[in-house]
């Protein structure tokens, strides 16, 4: 067996690394630095680490509402998207030789490939009709779009599982309710946690939806916040990076600590 | 037996009419405005296929497809090579193996958005300001003000956004390779090269497809780093179809006339995705 290190392939990625880190270098030393320092050499380090930038930033963007309203949003579009796409498609997995579930399977799976510009108009007439143009329409909107996509990867898990091992829990006695939550449910957990990543980062991070859909600036989520920011004061770079950073750093810290379950989730959604 | 059927239709039946709602009877309705004329406001009537024909005549819309296109196919391309090579590194035998990984993914996690304005950043001040510094004239000037060049602005951005997650679906891909393959291919004399057609390239055949049409799709559809880095500018040389979509249904009271144009957006993105299908399942097949 060869098992020595392969030198030259890891300098190359380390080197590789740089085009990630610099501009990730830039965005925090900016973020501390004045703008009588920008005039300097950008590479440089701060003279002082100060968060006036910060502290301003934070009263400009309102930061803390939008950091409020994203972490909602986000967290109950993961909550209710784990619970309710994977039961429907438990549902559908288990008919799936009867045509009706068949077809909602397809029908589902097909609407992936819609692009969002040709809902984009409607949606937003109907939403704001409905009175349904804030963040609890937000939520409703994420959940029931994701169960595209996620009837795909969780049908095909579902399907793998063996059918003897619901039958036993028939005969015990449990309902169909029940052999879903006690049975199906905890065995779903890898999957569950894969589309909990996806559908997280979906969710904290998407732009267009809430561009369109929100008109209330107190509703405003972290990528709104950035957009309306910058069009508004996008000379003082040092401010805007500070704003740029805080909106970035929970995400950043949440991978720091879970990169490993992170890079294998979104590996496990893939191999389905 | 009637009791456990009725439970699986209590739950397929309210997704089925919330998803209709929310996404299908939109859809519906868009296809519907595409052959009208309203504005998003006050009365409208029918004109037929009008606004079909007129995006096909509409310089701007035309423009927005040729750019689109061109930005598409690059991005993906380079995409797929850049994340094929790093996965295949970070799959090597390597240090620093997790440590790698983890930067390499790092982009996935952030947001579009706020990448692109740190990277308009970059290309206003910071790349002129080593340009300068170093004589090297083609760096020294903003791409992004230049209408010819500033696409290639929103190429390198996008890529740096998505090699991360193809890197990660390629890598899924070659962990199942068996090592022994390898060494028998090895003691065969053969070479680096032979053994990544012959033996790499056909195993991940599948993943390589996957990436291809989720790539083009993605890229179909780009918004985010065109709103962060260039605005559709100047002029109008980078506008996308989903901000021509976005600018003309919302600012421009052209509601029924963009409509008409997203439908032939999806057509198109339909056909390019059943193409690519086609031809890379059928490539498959063949190794």
């Amino acid at each position: 067996m060869n098992k020595k290190t392969n030198w030259p392939v890891t300098t190359l990625l380390i080197v590789g690394t740089l085009l990630i880190l610099i501009p990730l270098y830039l965005t925090i030393t900016i973020a501390f630095k004045t703008p009588q320092e920008m005039a300097g050499n950008l590479l440089a380090l701060p003279k002082s680490w100060s968060f006036d930038n910060f502290t301003q930033a934070i009263e400009m963007t309102n930061f803390f509402s939008a950091l409020g309203n994203t972490v909602f949003v986000t967290v109950f579009v993961v909550i209710f998207t784990v619970l309710t796409n994977s039961l429907v498609a438990y549902a559908i997995a288990r008919n799936m030789h009867k045509k009706a579930y068949k077809f909602l399977f397809y029908y589902f799976v097909s609407a992936m490939f819609i692009p969002f510009p040709i809902i984009m108009l409607p949606i937003v007439k109907q939403t704001a009709a409905w009175g349904m143009d804030n963040l609890v329409g937000l939520i409703i909107l994420y959940v029931v779009f994701n169960l595209s996509f996620n009837t795909f990867i969780y049908v095909g898990y579902i399907r793998s599982i063996p059918k003897e091992l619901e039958e036993a829990a028939v005969i015990d006695g449990a309902s169909t309710w029940g052999v879903f939550w006690r049975v199906i449910f905890p065995l779903l957990a890898p999957m569950n946690a894969t589309v909990a990543i996806i559908t997280c980062l979906g969710a904290w991070n998407d732009f267009m939806l809430p561009l369109v859909m929100l008109s209330d600036r107190d509703m405003a989520t972290l990528p709104l916040v950035q957009y309306i920011f910058q069009s508004q004061f996008s000379t003082d770079y040092n401010l805007a990076f500070a704003s740029y950073l805080m909106a970035l750093a929970p995400m950043i810290i949440v991978y720091i600590f879970a990169q490993k379950w992170i890079i294998s989730g979104v590996m496990k959604g893939s191999i389905k | 037996m009637k009791k456990k059927n009725s439970v699986y239709m209590l739950i397929a039946i309210p997704a089925f009419i919330l998803f209709f709602i929310f996404h299908t009877y939109p859809t519906l309705q868009g296809i519907f405005y595409s052959f009208t004329d309203w504005k998003g406001y006050g009365d409208w009537s029918f004109v037929g296929i009008k606004n079909y024909l007129n995006v096909f005549k509409d310089e701007r819309a035309l423009d927005a497809y040729g750019f689109t296109f061109k930005f598409a196919i690059i991005s993906t391309i380079l995409v797929n090579i850049f994340s094929l090579l790093v996965a295949m590194g970070l799959n090597g035998k390597i240090k620093f193996q997790k440590t790698l990984r983890a930067i390499y993914f790092l982009p996935y996690i952030l947001s579009i958005l706020i990448v692109g304005f740190i990277f308009n950043f970059i290309f206003t001040h910071f790349l002129p300001g080593i340009g300068e510094s170093l004589g090297i004239e083609f760096l020294s000037k903003n791409i992004l003000g230049d209408p010819k060049l500033a696409w290639l602005g929103i190429v390198l951005v996008a890529v740096w956004q998505s090699v991360a997650f193809n890197t990660i679906l390629y890598l899924a891909g070659l962990v199942t390779i068996s090592e022994d393959i390898y060494e028998a291919a090895s003691i065969d004399g053969a070479g680096v090269w032979t053994k990544f057609w012959k033996i790499t390239f056909p195993l991940i055949a599948p993943f390589f497809t996957i990436n291809m049409v989720l790539a083009m799709k993605g890229f179909l559809m780009v918004f985010d780093q065109i709103v962060a880095l260039t605005g559709g500018g100047p002029g109008k040389s980078t506008e996308s179809i989903s901000l021509l979509i976005y600018r003309g249904g919302f600012e421009g009271g052209e509601f029924a006339y963009q409509s008409a144009n997203a439908v032939i957006y999806f057509i198109v993105i339909v056909v390019i995705s059943i193409i690519q299908l086609k031809f890379l399942e059928k490539r498959e097949v063949e190794n």
